[in-house]
């Protein structure tokens, strides 16, 4: 295969890309963008393979990694819980990060990379595989950590060391100060130092950069790495001079960074104060000493009376958050579903843009437990409708329904959009306790008049509520 | 502590403090129960039904006060009645210490606990299931329309029967209160044409819903007196409300009026000459009768026929309605029992911290503590209106025009700097890659909410591209005369493709399962 044909390959394969990208505007178009990814990707690969770079010496080599690796990745997609789709992004994710450096050391020791390569065309090959290597360290450890986090194998905590700020500060400053050098050394192995040292201030500081952020703000985390993963492969194709690669990590690149702003927007949070971290903690100490504990009285009720509002309402809105997830109750909350639907009551359910732990969890899990996509409304869609509402059922959630962001421009949470539960004519809140939620802000919707707590595991509660509906 | 239920004694009174079903409520509370034989008769509960519940059926009332801690009653308690009660006790019902000051004193003088139902806090919105005027105005209601019917000689409900054509009765309903309110729900419910007018302006919208239409008095003042009473208004206003009025009495049928100011002589609203002018056959109920009524032709207690006009002025709607009344009543002061025994063991604790406990009691222990201290309500927060996020996908307005400079500039000055230090080589991967991030941007915008997660899957699956990256490193063709160590290098691609591969063929099947899963 010429070099030209791989070219005209290259570009088949950009342009079904963009069309994947581009069918998950609906449901319906989506599988064939999936189609189209996949052909892409085929394309590319093996128009690569076929291509002038590579040798068929390299063919069992390539056969057996793809295999291995291969073999690994449809056993995950295959076993992963939905509730876990978070956890396993983040994984993926950092494998991105890990390929990225592995490519960026790789093209550093290859002399025939930097060939007939002079002056400021060799300065910019090592600023790119400087910067690729840079990304990717980050992009690795910061998913890992991410993993961790969302796994619970660490604490959802955000970790604050004492002057972070100075801390990531010096460490940029390293890496300027060890890029320098890298690009001002003669030999390969004399910049191998400096190399290594940077790549280890990078994956301190992208390990720090996780650890600093709270549970609540995993959303803005998970779409950042997703936006950073596509940043590293845009390097790599720099580096190598490479217009596909290029091409699909800005894209990739750009579809996380408005993943982010969406969700910060959702959050109504700046992005910068997302990743300098800290939310939830500092907020905490503010509850402390405030004593504006919203008045009223919190009134309880069991699953059967739960069941019988339900039955009573014309119009139900469900509004799930992670404690759904966390609960796997998103079976249960369809089985309800279905029952209450067949005795002729409109359910809805009310998806913000950041319930769970990444963007559009939600919607996945109520796929998986086969909620019909269109009863599946955005907040914008549904919030004018809970006046009309008869019931408001909200499950393992706390901010995203936390009337405060509306009427108390002290909360930290002030002016997030969130899901008006309380204007429909009862709203029954699903929680384990009266813990506040990750943003640690009391929650005055519980204090209501017309809200009700249903306390108890998510999903043990709502199998006694359909078990009291089915009676 | 043992709850006792006595025989209302006063005259003509049917209902009783509370009803079988729930005195298995009170039980599970951890009280004991008694009830005077014959307590429930006149609302159709039967001693039987009380004993079954798991009530202690007592033969007379001197034993019944002289054995219970706690009384609940409906009408305020006879002289006679405080006699009978045991020194110390503690009695729930209504009271009006306002109004029966000497009953004030001699209960104080039995060192007795009281809380009065007509005292409680109506504002505290937790106190609306204890409310009794309420539950009580309620049914009052209800019951002032089914008297009217029973009186009018027509439909209320238009009809076109085969016979002829029925127009549909006119009903105006003086006072939007609890029991206004519930008036105009059923004459509505009949099928009647109906007004109403209060002088609290906020109710118009209260009226509406429940299907009548609100009729202004043509003056402006403000009406509502707190509490969710209304208050006395000016001589203006009055003349104006009297002109409704009269307007009003020349064009309904019925005419029900529920107008009344706390511890005031129920307003005069219909004189004389409004009865005259309604056409005959028409209907008064005049539901405040029993303080001395809003017809100046009332009779508190009597039906009266004056010019042509059936004048309704029952002081027993409640009565005439018994079970419904004492059900309802039952429930309020289980409420309230509840709040007092936060415990759930059947001990009382009258907690005088308690907003609503507090409001309630006249008399602890003896000592008179009406009337209770005026609330302090926090002040209504003003809400602040959230600016709307700019809808998904839309266009939001433009930035402020120093901003878009700002970043048109460093823009610019970015590009000056890529252009004039840049190799050309470099700038056609620029420019490739300064495109896609703009296509990538406008495709990705377009992507549904609901489809975030398989977006992000899709991308990571895609971002395994950097395969190629390793692809090309691993058996590239030789070039003469470098020394390229092969097998590290080769270690390294092999690693790269395999980490790749995962997210490849990982990220592509789990998208593909998490789509299948939407449908409709």
């Amino acid at each position: 295969m010429s070099a030209s044909l791989v070219t005209v390959s290259y570009i088949a394969a950009i342009i079904l890309f963009i069309l994947s990208l581009g069918g998950l505007s609906s449901p319906e178009s989506s599988r064939r963008g999936n189609l189209y990814g996949m052909l892409g990707m085929s394309i590319a690969v093996l128009a690569t393979v076929a291509g002038p770079h590579v040798t068929l010496a390299g063919l069992p080599w390539i056969m057996a990694a793809m295999l291995a690796g291969g073999s690994i990745g449809l056993y995950a997609a295959r076993k992963v819980q939905m509730t876990q789709m978070p956890e396993l992004v983040a994984l993926m994710h950092s494998l991105v990060g890990l390929a990225a450096m592995v490519v960026g050391y790789a093209n550093d020791i290859d002399p025939v990379a930097a060939l007939n390569l002079s002056g400021a065309e060799k300065s910019i090959h090592e600023l790119e595989v400087y910067a690729g290597i840079l990304i990717g360290a980050v992009t690795f450890a910061g998913s890992l950590i991410a993993f961790g986090k969302l796994s619970g194998k660490i604490g959802g905590k955000p970790l604050l060391l004492p002057g972070r700020h100075l801390l990531n500060l010096a460490g940029l400053l390293l890496v300027i100060a060890f890029g320098w050098q890298f690009m001002h050394v003669e030999s390969i192995s004399a910049g191998m130092l400096a190399l290594s040292l940077m790549t280890v201030i990078a994956l301190l500081f992208g390990i720090h950069m996780v650890m600093a952020i709270g549970g609540a703000d995993m959303p803005v985390v998970v779409s950042m790495l997703n936006s950073y993963s596509g940043w590293a492969a845009a390097a790599t194709g720099f580096m190598l001079n490479n217009d596909l690669l290029i091409v699909v990590g800005a894209l990739v690149g750009s579809s996380g960074a408005i993943l982010s702003y969406i969700m910060c927007r959702a959050m109504n949070r700046n992005f910068l104060s997302v990743i300098a971290g800290g939310f939830g903690g500092a907020k905490l100490t503010k509850k402390v000493d405030g004593d504006a504990t919203p008045a009223g009285e919190v009134v309880s009720v069991s699953a059967i009376e739960t069941a019988e509002l339900l039955l009573e309402a014309k119009s139900v809105i469900i509004v799930p958050g992670y404690g759904m997830a966390v609960a796997q109750a998103q079976h249960t909350v369809f089985e309800i579903t279905k029952l209450l639907r067949e005795k002729g009551i409109n359910v809805r359910f009310g998806i913000h843009p950041v319930a769970g732990r990444m963007p559009g969890h939600m919607n996945v899990l109520l796929a998986e437990a086969r909620v019909p996509y269109d009863i599946v409304m955005e907040m914008d869609e549904l919030n004018a409708d809970f006046p009309e509402t008869d019931v408001a059922m909200v499950i393992g959630a706390n901010d995203i329904v936390n009337p405060a962001a509306q009427d108390d421009p002290s909360s930290p949470i002030a002016g997030m959009p969130v899901l008006e539960v309380w204007r429909a004519k009862t709203s029954i809140v699903m929680k384990r306790s009266m813990a506040a939620g990750y943003a640690g802000v009391d929650n005055p919707l519980f204090y209501k008049e017309n809200n009700r707590m249903l306390f108890g595991d998510a999903k043990k509660m709502l199998e006694e509520v359909f078990v009291a509906l089915k009676a | 502590m043992r709850i006792g239920i006595p025989v209302e004694t006063y005259a003509g009174e049917k209902r009783v403090a509370t009803v079988p079903e729930i005195v298995v409520k009170l039980i599970k509370l951890g009280f004991t129960v008694a009830v005077e034989s014959g307590a429930g008769d006149a609302a159709n509960f039967s001693d039987e039904a009380y004993r079954t519940a798991g009530a202690q059926i007592v033969a007379d009332a001197a034993n019944l006060w002289a054995e219970s801690d706690i009384v609940f009653k409906v009408t305020v308690p006879t002289s006679s009645e405080v006699e009978l009660m045991r020194a110390g006790g503690i009695l729930i019902g209504f009271i009006w210490p306002a109004q029966n000051p000497e009953l004030m004193q001699q209960l104080a003088a039995k060192h007795a606990t009281v809380l009065a139902i007509d005292c409680l806090p109506r504002q505290l919105s937790r106190a609306q299931k204890m409310d009794a005027l309420t539950s009580q105005a309620g049914v009052a209601g209800y019951r002032a329309v089914i008297e009217a019917a029973n009186v009018f000689g027509r439909f209320f409900n238009g009809q076109i029967t085969a016979a002829g054509k029925v127009p549909p009765a006119k009903v105006f309903i003086a006072g939007a209160g609890v029991a206004g309110l519930a008036a105009i729900g059923t004459a509505a419910g009949l099928g009647a044409i109906v007004r109403a007018n209060d002088t609290r302006a906020e109710v118009a919208d209260q009226v509406k819903s429940l299907g009548g239409e609100f009729v202004k008095v043509e003056y402006e003042e403000e009406g509502c007196g707190g509490g969710g009473y209304a208050k006395v208004m000016s001589e203006g206003f009055l003349q104006a409300q009297r002109e409704m009025y009269a307007k009003q009495a020349r064009e309904v049928d019925i005419i029900i009026t529920t107008a009344l100011i706390p511890g005031r002589p129920a307003p005069r609203l219909i004189t004389a000459e409004m009865v005259q002018a309604m056409r005959p056959g028409s209907v008064i109920v005049d539901m405040a009768a029993e303080r001395g009524g809003n017809c100046e032709l009332t009779e508190p207690g009597c039906v009266v026929v004056k010019h042509g006009v059936t004048i309704v002025g029952y002081t027993d709607l409640n009565s005439r309605l018994a079970r419904q009344s004492s059900t309802l009543y039952g429930n309020n002061l289980f409420r309230l029992a509840e709040e007092l025994c936060k415990t759930r063991d059947g001990i009382i604790n009258v907690n005088m911290e308690d907003d609503a406990i507090r409001g309630l009691t006249v008399i602890n222990n003896g000592e008179i503590t009406w009337p209770a201290p005026a609330l302090k309500l926090p002040a209504a927060k003003p809400a602040v209106s959230a600016k709307p996020a700019p809808a998904h996908g839309s266009s939001a307005a433009p930035a402020p025009a120093g901003k878009t400079a700002a970043l048109f500039l460093a823009a610019a000055l970015l590009f000056l700097l890529i252009g004039a230090y840049a190799p050309a080589a470099f700038l056609g991967h620029f420019t490739v890659f300064v495109l896609a991030c703009f296509v990538g941007y406008m495709v990705v915008w377009n992507v549904t909410p609901a489809l975030h997660t398989p977006l992000m899957s899709v991308t990571n699956a895609i971002s395994s591209i950097i395969a190629i990256g390793a692809l090309v490193q691993i058996a590239p063709p030789l070039t003469e005369g470098l020394a390229r160590p092969d097998g590290l290098i080769r270690a390294l691609a092999v690693a790269g493709i395999a980490l790749t591969s995962v997210n490849m063929f990982g990220g592509f099947a789990v998208t593909r399962r998490m789509l299948a899963m939407f449908r409709k």
